[in-house]
């Protein structure tokens, strides 16, 4: 471990400040049922490129800061980040290998996994929205991952993050 | 030679390790996210992290809203005499017609003091408003909120009603340093107490989710109301200023299979157009010898 020499830390707290752009952009209406959960992106492709750097701490963090931005209920998407960040990390030498549409398949199966937990949360509180509405950002989230992914690997080699 | 294995043992042994500890760090963060979640829900206890917080995230939103802010900059730095003149002259008959109602409007409200006087009740002052804009980042698509960029700095406080020109917009949730959110009267989680303007009935208006539709809730078949009926705030509940227009009836469905009638109404505020928001302050400075229920409730509240 300490032969390893961390670097490009920058890159990394850069990608997440897009995300949380991403993520406030304002869309009209019928797009905001759409958004792709760009931070869940960040968080798997850093929990499957490098683990031993972005773990589910940090993702779990990245979620608290979600919650902020959302004004949603503090701790619902840092739950979920944390377990999807755990599930890639568990995953992670196998999903590194598979092609991309491959990968994208089992990025929408996270993803699932991801909404249901926030789905089950807003159950208990008694603002459940329609289940089919919730899991249409699973699917634009997959649908958009082979792209992020050649953005993010470009990115990790151009500045060396390791 | 035997330095080598030792270090692939440790590297193993370590390796292992975090494998478990993995799961381990897990189900601490699970637990961590469960408790934080019990205690924003119930108990409000985390609004001081969630505040501190905001102040991190302050900087992404205003570069976010920045473009929307260089669009209205840009439409007025590029606008033409012609319409600015246009523009000037249309305001200035609103100002002389509104200063014309004004006049009336003190008359009536000096009487309004008087006879309050003679009744010896309560006698409301102004209540203090302040100007917010509102910033273009989007929120939790499930529910209606805003971002307002006024916060704790500007004396906002959770609770707080907000209106815009025409009528109730909403009231404050949370706070922070710079800005705060609130949750619009079309949430279904928001509901306002009102009034019929025509014939007094009260009612509670509670939000539907959908954009610019509030529902009136459990009014009886039988009951004297109209498509067309406006309301105003009723300021039971001691939340909302008494008598900011809120809406007006458009539509009643009345199933005599049903215990209450289905009435739909539109918010009188312009909820998805509004930019600017007024964030008003009631008055607490009441002349009465009786008790004041929302003081007592105001006193209660953390």
């Amino acid at each position: 471990m300490n032969s390893y020499q961390r670097r490009g830390g920058s890159i990394i707290i850069l990608s997440f400040i897009i995300a949380f752009m991403l993520l406030m952009i304002p869309l009209p209406n019928w797009a905001q049922l759409l958004r792709p959960e760009w931070v869940a992106m960040v968080v798997i492709y850093w929990s499957m490129a490098l683990p031993n750097r972005v773990g589910i701490g940090a993702s779990w963090f990245a979620g608290l800061i979600v919650d902020v931005i959302r004004d949603s209920l503090l701790g619902q998407h840092a739950l979920a980040l944390a377990i999807v960040s755990f599930l890639t990390i568990r995953l992670h030498q196998r999903i590194r290998v598979y092609p991309p549409g491959q990968q994208a398949i089992t990025i929408f199966l996270v993803m699932i996994i991801n909404f249901l937990i926030i789905l089950w949360i807003r159950g208990i509180m008694g603002q459940a929205p329609d289940v089919w509405q919730v899991l249409l950002p699973a699917l634009t989230t997959a649908i958009l991952w082979p792209g992020v992914f050649m953005v993010m690997r470009f990115l990790r080699r151009q500045f060396h993050v390791t | 030679m035997y330095g080598n294995f030792d270090y692939l043992g440790s590297k193993a042994i370590k390796l292992t390790f975090q494998q478990s500890s993995l799961g381990l760090r897990l189900f601490f963060l699970v637990a961590l996210s469960i408790t934080l979640m019990t205690l924003d829900h119930r108990f409000h206890h985390v609004d001081q992290l969630r505040a501190s917080l905001s102040i991190i995230i302050y900087p992404i939103r205003y570069i976010v809203n920045m473009p929307a802010d260089m669009g209205d900059w840009a439409s007025q730095a590029f606008m033409s005499r012609k319409s600015l003149q246009a523009e000037n002259i249309d305001l200035k008959t609103k100002n002389r017609l509104l200063k014309a109602e004004l006049q009336k409007f003190n008359y009536v409200k000096t009487e309004n003091l008087h006879l309050r006087a003679l009744l010896k009740s309560s006698k409301k002052f102004d209540s203090r408003v302040l100007i917010a804009e509102l910033l273009s980042v989007d929120l939790d698509p499930y529910k209606r909120q805003v971002v307002i960029n006024k916060g704790s700095n500007n004396d906002v406080y959770p609770g707080q009603p907000i209106v815009d020109a025409q009528g109730v917009m909403g009231l404050v949730t949370h706070v922070s340093l710079f800005t705060s959110s609130a949750l619009l009267i079309t949430d279904p989680n928001h509901s306002l107490p009102i009034q019929l303007l025509r014939n007094g009935m009260r009612a509670i208006a509670s939000g539907t989710g959908a954009a610019n539709r509030i529902e009136l809730e459990n009014i009886p078949n039988n009951s004297d109301i109209k498509v067309g009926d406006k309301f105003v705030s009723s300021g039971l509940g001691c939340v909302f200023p008494t008598g900011y227009p809120a809406g007006h009836i458009i539509e009643i469905n009345t199933d005599p299979s049903l215990p209450f009638a289905h009435v739909i109404a539109e918010p009188a505020a312009a909820l998805d157009r509004s930019r600017e928001v007024l964030l008003v302050w009631p008055s607490d400075e009441r002349q009465t010898n009786t008790s004041n229920p929302c003081q007592q409730i105001k006193e209660v509240k953390p």
